[in-house]
């Protein structure tokens, strides 16, 4: 029965372009009849790909799409009982208002009388009774947006795809449209699938919200799960402000991060490496001696309905949401209740790469020698006349050697003198964490890295990657 | 499975198909008979012949001249027009434009005759001053091909970066010499390369103001003439050989441009 | 103030060295001289030559024949082309860029002799089937109704053929309702270059044409050297003619430009 109820289903979704990239991977996704569901993520994600994909313009690599439990994954997008909203409305320029959205009916060769109905009926929806016979660049952007949601909704699809629909108009008219949608959603009863990268809309408007981050689903859930429960700091740090913080847990229920042990309700093993995210408006500043830690205020800002109070403890910057103010340079406390600390099992971030041996039984990587012999890292090694035999005399080929390197995030320092790292690359992620920012650098050899670093570097900054071979650690497989 | 029967790409497949047939392979015909003789046998002497005559040479240098003097003339007389229509604020702005256009609608041949019946006129004989005539009708015939690209770049400025140019000191002198002028450069050049090279091949022009003297295109006129497939064919490939060569030049300073220009 | 008449008389100047010889032309076409200099009577008798001259007409309406022919061929190409190479893969798209430029930087001498040398020598094809001219001028035309039209295709929203498609249109329906409405200016300009092109070329019509038919340009060309003085002050009256047609035609599109944007501004 509950199958019944799924009118999209996406199956192992991959869509890797020519040159490799990939915009989403392994992506499945059920979707229920009727429901509101938004792909929320920032630019780059896949969220529209993956719309591509369900509307036809696209077609995946690997998997399959199934609209009421049959396969739709290759039909052509003028076949599909599915249509869209455009993000920039792509309304047809030398057509008036009436043609544009007669257009899809006339496609189907619908009569002419019921077509007149069916527009005028429509223009009511969306408000724009008597507009017939208007040009589209008489328009304005909101009124633009609501032919084109006429022009699709008018062939009573059986899902309505809205692409980043809101994003070219202003943010009064957003917030309208928004609740207009919403409303429509209701009226029209029909299944709306959304992608937008603004999470308020998000959250405002959807049953349930899909996060997406480098062609990945990060979560899914209704808004208050995603809001209150994120799966990880992705999504806490993209959903709404967070403090972000590594940590460890204690002992049960007892996780210490901040410089604090602090009591929490998520039943974590004991020795578990954490993540904590604790959001602004959670975060309780008392007397200093009330506080479970404490710190002195650095930043104050007034944001209208409450202050944001940065406030420093240790190496830890803790950002709170408060009615009351505080005075710089102040000393206070920092509490946080236990169900506001949400806590995630911190995912691995060693990073881990593949080492070449070079011609002279170095090893290399990048072009470049590290400065380690070989004999250290193949144990029981020795070499004689330039070739490397192992403990009982004979000789490794080396040919069939594999030599991994792996190191800790913190372990990896970046630096502005390119040529001086052992690789280069451009930041592609940052989240801040409490003590330091977590970075991902995506190197000119394509791989990421993860790297801890208490200095701030902006997004897409070319930096080098500056590794101890010290604090690499050498596998050996054959 | 679903198959489109109609794909948008397909629609290139005539054109393609046009294309290597009227284009490549004419070049590629053209390449065989410059290197063969008349009995079809491999040759080079059509090239070394065309490179070690003295009169071939001397074509080739007459034809550089007419070309060079003839696209300064152009330049130098499109573009103050062009620059000053660009910047002007008249309201007629439409109509002049419209006047540098019409000419090219009407058939060069009867301009070139309402100059060659003018200069008759004025000089009795039109042989007296081959050079200067044929400068002149190439100038006349080509002038509107030198000005519309430099119009259009020198429009297309933003007058911004004047303003700014003025703003941080610079003279108006200073501020054409160091920001229109060099931003204009891909208009002149676009302009130079529709000039130049009609004018090393445009031997209509020197056959109608009486000029005997021989210019690139005039050779290939004459092979035709004495249906020498071979030869022509060789001047022809000289000639693709000079666009290359032109071609390769523009594109390299155009790139070096906005490479400046994305550094502004 | 001084400066600014310096400005005018610049482009006055330039203006006058275009115009000049074509309007001198004009006034004599309408007098008996058969030599620029002095005037004398007024007369007719140019354009009744003009127009009753059987080889003068015939070669007036040959060369627009011609021009309408190959320039409609090369429209239909050049238009194809675009849309199939702005929407197929690199390589294809690069390839019809590539020989679509020869064409276009080439001069015209080498250009006709080389169709001509494929045609007519190669392949043997007769000259007088009309054949390897029009393909000539179908060669020189095409590339810049192609050129033209590229730009459209680049300006046009793209989504918009996306949005025919979700709507339910075919890939043909929405290609003929929706992108060649949107880029039809670009394939009347492309159209009316191509017209142009034929009409003012010497070049590829001397080595392709039949040995009997002449366009306008090689008739002047060989008329200019030594020929009959009817004949040649006929042609300042067709000079004055297609001059006059050329004005005509720039007021009318001028007007109609106008009218167009007025009818914007009035909604």
């Amino acid at each position: 029965m509950e199958h019944m109820t799924n009118i999209i289903e996406l199956r192992h979704i991959t869509k890797t372009y020519e040159d490799g990239f990939s915009a989403v991977s392994d992506l499945n996704l059920e979707v229920k009849k009727g429901e509101f569901i938004t792909f929320l993520g920032p630019s780059g994600c896949g969220k529209t790909t993956t719309l591509r994909m369900i509307a036809g313009f696209d077609l995946p690599t690997e998997g399959e799409i199934l609209l009421n439990g049959k396969p739709i994954t290759e039909l052509p997008p003028n076949k599909r009982p599915i249509n869209t909203v455009f993000q920039r409305y792509a309304l047809f320029p030398h057509m008036n208002i009436y043609e544009n959205i007669a257009f899809g009916l006339r496609q189907k060769k619908t009569p002419e009388n019921v077509i007149a109905k069916k527009v005028k009926k429509v223009l009511e929806l969306v408000d724009l009774e008597g507009f017939e016979r208007r040009s589209i660049d008489t328009l304005s952007g909101g009124q633009q947006q609501r032919v084109a949601i006429a022009r699709a909704v008018v062939n009573e699809p059986q899902i309505l795809l809205l692409d980043e629909p809101l994003g070219a108009l202003d943010l009064k008219m957003r917030k309208e449209m928004q609740l207009e949608l919403k409303e429509m959603h209701r009226e029209l009863g029909i299944t709306f699938i959304y992608v937008t990268h603004d999470q308020e809309e998000a959250l405002t408007m959807s049953d349930k919200i899909v996060v997406m981050a480098e062609g990945k689903m990060q979560q899914i859930g209704s808004p208050e799960d995603i809001y209150n429960e994120p799966a990880n700091a992705f999504v806490a740090d993209f959903i709404g402000d967070s403090n972000i913080f590594n940590g460890i847990m204690t002992g049960k229920l007892k996780a210490r991060f901040c410089g604090g042990e602090f009591v929490c309700v998520d039943d974590v093993e004991e020795g578990t490496h954490i993540t904590a995210v604790v959001r602004p408006e959670d975060v309780i500043l008392t007397a200093p001696e009330k506080g479970r830690i404490r710190g002195i205020v650095t930043s104050v800002i007034f944001k209208g309905i409450h202050y944001e109070i940065t406030v420093e403890s240790g190496k830890n910057e803790i950002v709170a949401q408060s009615v009351n103010s505080a005075a710089v340079g102040e000393r206070v406390g920092v509490q946080v209740e236990p169900d506001n600390i949400h806590i995630m099992i911190a995912e691995d971030h060693t990073n881990i790469f593949a080492a070449e041996i070079n011609k002279n039984n170095e090893l290399e990587y990048n072009g470049t020698v590290l400065n380690v012999p070989l004999t250290r890292i193949i144990r029981g090694s020795r070499e004689e006349d330039g070739t490397l035999l192992d403990a009982s005399g004979s000789e490794i080929d080396l040919k069939k050697i594999r030599i991994k390197i792996s190191i800790k995030p913190q372990d990896i320092e970046l630096t502005d003198e390119q040529e001086e790292g052992l690789v280069q690359g451009c930041i592609s992620n940052l989240i801040y964490k409490g003590d330091h920012y977590s970075y991902v650098i995506h190197t000119d050899l394509e791989q990421d890295f993860v790297v801890d670093d208490e200095y701030l570097w902006n997004m897409d900054d070319q930096v080098g990657l500056l590794m101890p071979v010290e604090k690499m650690v050498f596998t050996v497989r054959k | 499975m679903y198959k489109n029967i109609f794909s948008r790409k397909s629609l290139g497949i005539p054109y393609l198909l046009f294309l290597l047939l009227f284009v490549l392979l004419p070049l590629f015909v053209l390449i065989y008979y410059a290197f063969t003789n008349g009995q079809g046998e491999f040759t080079v002497l059509n090239l070394t012949g065309f490179f070690t005559d003295p009169n071939t040479l001397g074509t080739l240098c007459y034809s550089f001249g007419i070309a060079a003097v003839t696209t300064v003339v152009c330049l130098l007389l499109a573009y103050p027009a062009a620059y000053i229509l660009a910047i002007s604020k008249l309201p007629a702005k439409s109509i002049i434009i419209m006047l540098f256009v019409m000419p090219m609608w009407i058939n060069f041949s009867l301009r070139i005759t309402a100059l060659k019946e003018i200069l008759t006129w004025m000089e009795g004989r039109l042989a007296y001053h081959p050079f200067f005539n044929t400068v002149l009708g190439m100038s006349y015939d080509f002038l509107p091909f030198m000005i519309l690209p430099i119009y259009t770049t020198i429009s297309k400025l933003d007058g911004a970066l004047l303003e700014a140019a003025r703003d941080l000191g610079a003279g108006e002198l200073q501020a054409f010499l160091k920001v229109t002028l060099p931003l204009s450069l891909p208009g002149i050049l676009s302009g130079v390369s529709m000039v130049f090279l009609p004018a090393m091949t445009n031997y209509v022009v020197l056959d109608m103001l009486y000029n005997s003297t021989y210019i690139m295109g005039s050779l290939i006129g004459s092979y035709f003439a004495a249906y020498n497939w071979n030869g022509g064919s060789m001047i022809a490939l000289i000639l693709l050989g000079i666009v290359c060569l032109f071609t390769l030049m523009t594109r390299g300073i155009e790139e070096e441009n906005t490479r400046g220009g994305a550094l502004l | 103030m001084i400066k600014k008449a310096w400005k005018s008389i610049v482009i006055i100047l330039v203006l006058a060295f275009l115009y000049l010889p074509i309007l001198v032309l004009a006034v004599y076409s309408f007098t008996d001289a058969t030599n620029i200099g002095a005037i004398r009577g007024f007369s007719l008798h140019n354009y009744v030559t003009l127009f009753t001259t059987p080889e003068l007409v015939r070669m007036i309406l040959g060369t627009a024949l011609l021009a309408l022919v190959s320039a409609l061929l090369a429209t239909i190409l050049g238009t194809l082309g675009s849309i199939g190479a702005f929407y197929s893969g690199k390589g294809m798209a690069s390839a019809i860029n590539t020989m679509n430029q020869v064409p276009v930087v080439n001069a015209d001498v080498v250009t006709g002799f080389s169709i001509c040398i494929l045609l007519v020598v190669v392949f043997g094809v007769s000259k007088d089937t009309f054949l390897p001219l029009i393909i000539g001028h179908v060669t020189l035309c095409a590339p810049f109704v192609f050129l033209s039209v590229v730009p459209k295709l680049k300006q046009m929203d793209s989504s918009i053929y996306e949005a025919a498609l979700d709507l339910g249109a075919t890939p043909l329906t929405a290609l003929i309702k929706i992108v060649i409405p949107q880029i039809f200016p670009g394939i009347v300009s492309g159209f009316a270059l191509a017209v142009t092109l034929s009409l003012d070329d010497y070049f590829v019509a001397t080595y392709t044409k039949p040995a009997t038919f002449d366009t306008i340009s090689t008739y002047v060309v060989n008329a200019t050297k030594g020929a009959q003085t009817t004949i040649k002050t006929a042609l300042w009256a067709l000079s004055t003619v297609i001059f006059l047609l050329v004005v005509l035609f720039t007021v009318f599109m001028n007007i109609r430009a106008g009218k167009q944007s007025g009818e914007r501004q009035g909604v």
